[in-house]
């Protein structure tokens, strides 16, 4: 599971800053083209790669409201339990 | 190879022309705009010019051409701007074309002094009208049943009410004295300007004593002031005074006034009879004016048409004569030499142009192009188009690329957008950049056809595909940070799940969820920020710091190798050896194995540990890197926390003092390896003083490597009338400031963290104090209230997040290419290359007048 996303994105960038600058046109341009397609590749390849790697093992987790995490298993698909609670007034 | 990547090869050319066929060969070149030439006599005044006559009908031709246009637009006449530009027309054509402008000019001035003849009677016209009708009132006024000639008796009369005013008018001795002689009122009528009357009152009254009667009435319709055109008020006065003594007094006071004095019969029998007059001859007046204004716009019409095309016939031929004065004369006179920079590209583009010149001219001998040697440093010369200019603009704005040097334009088109859009990430924000600069993409042509003057417009639409990279990459950005407007978007599902049962959520206000265990489905979010970060507003911050520090430095550590790599390209293209083996050897290790090598350690540091594992790589003995970097750096040993090891990998104690050692070494070696080279040289040199031959390898015949060689020699050559301590010094210099450098600008580019910290911070705030509070409302107020704060959101929006954070955000950008990247390896110490371009003079032209108003 974790490793898909990793080929899908990584494979993307190959296409755009690899294979792409073969195809770029032939003329004056080409050059800019090809350099400007490796660039964007590289860069947001990286980009997202870090932010992939920051999230890959967090060491800590997200520290919400009570509130917030009753939206949240709601609106999110894991609903919790609540027969028998009543939100308390202060929250 | 034209591109972009350096600038052109450019080499000096001499030009042959017969003095018949240059006009027309320069003329072709100028169409071209390809060729720069050199002036060949610095030393002549402007005046003593050969082509000087020329070159003042030109200008004269041209203030002709200012006059009329100066005219047209006077009267609102548009002028036809087809957009094309005729050629240069012969020299023979300038005596009609003179000829036409002194006709135009000549009937225009005289159509002019005609109108404004014309309109002066008119105004006089008027006024005497305007005189006559108000004194009327007057007149009726004073005795509504008397004629004037009964006026003069009134005081004889002594009408109650009229006693009154005459007590006011004359004082009573006066009166007396009046009546004695047999008094005889006079009066005189006027029109002042409105706003010269008080202070015309004023001294009416002062210098007359008392003794004058003023009354005044307004004109309401402005009159034009025939001189210059204004509309002004004015007002008719008429002034009763009594005796010569003091009708001299008022005369002299209406003259000082500028107050214009008009004849007014006293009898109303005969004023009518004038009015009735003037109204006729104003009447006639009237057609004549029109009929003149008909022909001077007939005139103006027929110029408009031509108008254009005119002044770019005007600027091209004095371009000519100005480039022609720069030409050299041969002894025979026969033949005109020139001296130019050309792209070595061009050069059959150019002889192409001129056998086309020669053709014109109907001249027999070609003209020759000859390739010279030279010293000199060529000028830079970037073939740009429409898209690389902007960056192109942006480089040069820092400083012109030496010749030949590596241009970084080229990596800036994606390198400047991205590191804008780290700082700006925001998928709304950079959508809506992206969309304006699109629109300006799109609409090019009608918005270039508007050559607006506005400034602030005119840098957005140079920019406009700077501007759409740098909104297309924080869309980018934006989806990575998944910030929309501080919201984020929650498209492949969050990888954080709630475990708590229904008692732990109701007990406790805050909560963490645990990633050791069901929390975290021990995935991450397969593409940007889990959107579960922007719910939690307790810990975000802390988790996104580390994370955007992370990332800053990494780039910026990419960028500057980078750039550091470049400047191998530069050694490796000029043959500098040395230079690579002394400068880029030393400069790439030094910032690979400290600065790195400290990227590695952040990548280790997201692989290795983990709140899932146990003991040495649980989320408690994960160690901070700047604390693990700055430690090995002093040699100090990282301490132990408890039972964790400081260390992340096996080893890392030595290599990390190997790396140090290994960095540290390559200071000396920077700062003594290039001067000690240079010494001993020279040395040798002077041991034996026929040098090794370079230029013995080199026999392509007159190729431009061989040139750039040459020219590379004769740089040394140079370089060794310096004194060795200056050299010394400049490497010292040199070193100190990449050392030194490294480590600042490493944390130069931490800005990208702060500036993208303070965006988000700033959205967020905004979302929460203005946006949210309509949200919350509820019923059909809350759609108003909506409708009303979501304006002031959106202005705020532009205004403050797009438009004021971007211009900083740009600006920090900036920066970091100027100092951070290109301080690596760009020197910027050339000059442009400035050709002969009738386009560049045209525009300049079209501009220039406008800009002398600002």
């Amino acid at each position: 599971m974790g490793v898909v996303p990793v080929i899908i994105f990584t494979a993307l960038w190959g296409v755009v800053g690899i294979v792409l600058p073969f195809l770029a046109p032939k003329g004056p341009n080409r050059g800019i083209v090809q350099c400007v397609l490796m660039l964007t590749a590289a860069t947001c390849w990286l980009f997202w790669l870090c932010c992939y790697m920051a999230q890959m093992n967090p060491l800590i987790g997200p520290r919400m409201h009570a509130n917030t995490i009753l939206i949240m298993a709601r609106e999110w698909g894991n609903e919790v339990d609540m027969t028998g609670f009543s939100p308390s007034p202060d929250h | 190879m034209g591109s972009l990547f350096r600038s052109e090869q450019m080499t000096l050319c001499q030009l042959f022309l017969q003095s018949e066929a240059a006009y027309a060969c320069v003329s072709e070149l100028g169409e071209l705009g390809l060729v720069q030439f050199r002036d060949l006599n610095p030393d002549v005044n402007a005046f003593q010019r050969k082509f000087v006559n020329e070159v003042r009908r030109c200008d004269e031709m041209e203030r002709k051409l200012r006059y009329l246009e100066k005219e047209i637009k006077k009267d609102g006449i548009p002028m036809l701007d087809t957009g094309d530009s005729p050629e240069a027309p012969q020299p023979r054509e300038m005596i009609d074309l003179e000829a036409t402008f002194e006709k135009l000019e000549n009937e225009l001035r005289e159509v002019n002094q005609n109108a404004e003849a014309l309109k002066r009677n008119f105004l006089e016209l008027t006024e005497l009208k305007h005189i006559l009708r108000k004194t009327q009132v007057f007149f009726d006024e004073a005795a509504p049943t008397l004629s004037i000639t009964s006026v003069r008796y009134m005081y004889q009369m002594a009408d109650a009410h009229k006693e009154e005013e005459q007590v006011q008018l004359l004082g009573d001795e006066m009166r007396a004295n009046a009546q004695a002689q047999n008094l005889k009122l006079g009066f005189v009528a006027g029109v002042i300007l409105r706003e010269r009357l008080p202070a015309f009152e004023r001294m009416l009254w002062r210098a007359c004593r008392g003794n004058v009667f003023l009354r005044q009435a307004q004109i309401e319709s402005p009159l034009e002031d025939p001189s210059n055109g204004d509309k002004v008020f004015k007002s008719v006065f008429i002034i009763f005074f009594q005796g010569d003594q003091l009708k001299t007094r008022v005369k002299k006071i209406c003259e000082g006034f500028r107050a214009t004095l008009y004849p007014c019969p006293e009898a109303p029998s005969d004023r009518r009879e004038m009015a009735m007059g003037v109204m006729t001859r104003i009447e006639d007046l009237n057609t004549v004016l029109g009929q003149t204004q008909d022909h001077r716009h007939r005139v103006l019409v027929a110029a408009a048409k031509n108008l254009k095309n005119w002044f770019v016939k005007v600027r091209k031929i004095k371009a000519i004569y100005h480039t022609l004065n720069l030409f050299n004369l041969d002894v025979t006179q026969k033949c005109l030499i020139a001296e130019c920079w050309v792209p070595v590209l061009d050069i059959e583009t150019i002889q192409l142009a001129l056998r086309r010149g020669t053709e014109r001219s109907g001249s027999s001998v070609p003209p020759i192009l000859n390739r010279m040697q030279t010293f000199e440093n060529p000028p830079t010369y970037n073939r740009t188009n429409k898209f690389t200019k902007a960056f192109q603009v942006l480089i040069d704005s820092y400083g012109i690329a030496s010749y030949r040097e590596m241009n970084p334009a080229p990596y800036t088109i994606i390198t400047f957008p991205f590191l804008f859009s780290v700082m700006f990430g925001d998928l709304g924000h950079g959508s809506i950049m992206a969309l304006f600069g699109l629109w300006m993409i799109l609409k090019e042509k009608p918005l270039a056809a508007k050559k607006s003057d506005n400034e602030i417009w005119n840098i957005f639409f140079g920019g406009r595909y700077i501007i759409f990279l740098m909104g297309a990459f924080s869309m980018y950005t934006g989806f990575i940070y998944n910030d929309i407007f501080s919201k984020s978007l929650n498209i492949f599902g969050s990888r954080w799940r709630i475990n708590y049962n229904a008692s732990t959520i109701v007990e406790n206000h805050i909560l963490q969820l645990d990633p050791k265990g069901a929390d975290y489905l021990q995935s991450p979010y397969p593409f940007g920020m889990d959107p579960v970060w922007q719910i939690a507003p307790l810990n975000k911050i802390i988790f996104q710091n580390a994370y955007k520090m992370k990332i800053s430095i990494i780039f910026g550590v990419i960028h500057m190798i980078f750039g550091v790599m470049m400047s191998l390209m530069n050694y490796r293209y000029f043959n500098d050896k040395i230079s690579v083996l002394t400068q880029f050897v030393p400069q790439i290790i030094f910032l690979i194995f400290l600065f790195f090598y400290m990227t590695l350690l952040m990548f280790i540091k997201w692989v290795r540990y983990s709140a899932a594992e146990t003991g040495q790589f649980s989320e408690g003995c994960a160690p901070s890197i700047l604390i693990t970097f700055i430690n090995m750096v002093l040699f100090k040993p990282s301490e132990a926390k408890g039972d964790c090891s400081p260390y992340m990998f096996a080893g890392q104690a030595y290599i990390q003092k190997f790396l140090v050692v290994v960095a540290l070494l390559c200071v000396p070696v920077m700062l003594l390896a290039k001067p000690i080279h240079i010494m001993k040289s020279r040395k040798q040199a002077q041991h034996q003083p026929i040098m090794p031959v370079e230029n013995g390898d080199a026999e392509g015949g007159v190729n431009q490597e061989n040139l750039a060689r040459t020219a590379e020699h004769g740089g040394h050559g140079e370089h060794e009338e310096e004194e060795m301590s200056e050299i010394f010094i400049h490497q010292g210099i040199h070193t100190i400031e990449y050392v030194l450098g490294s480590v600042s600008h490493t944390a130069s580019y931490l800005r990208l963290w702060a500036l993208s910290l303070a965006h988000a911070q700033l959205a967020e705030v905004l979302w929460n104090m203005v946006l949210q509070n309509a949200l919350k409302q509820k019923g059909w107020m809350g759609g108003v209230a909506l409708w009303a704060i979501f304006a002031f959101w959106g202005v705020l929006t532009v205004g403050i997040l797009v438009l004021m954070e971007g211009l900083s955000a740009f600006l920090h950008t900036l920066r970091l290419h100027w100092v951070e990247f290109q301080s690596k390896f760009y020197s910027g110490l050339g000059y442009a290359f400035t050709p002969f371009s009738f386009d560049v003079i045209l525009e300049q032209g079209s501009s220039g007048p406008v800009d002398g108003g600002d």
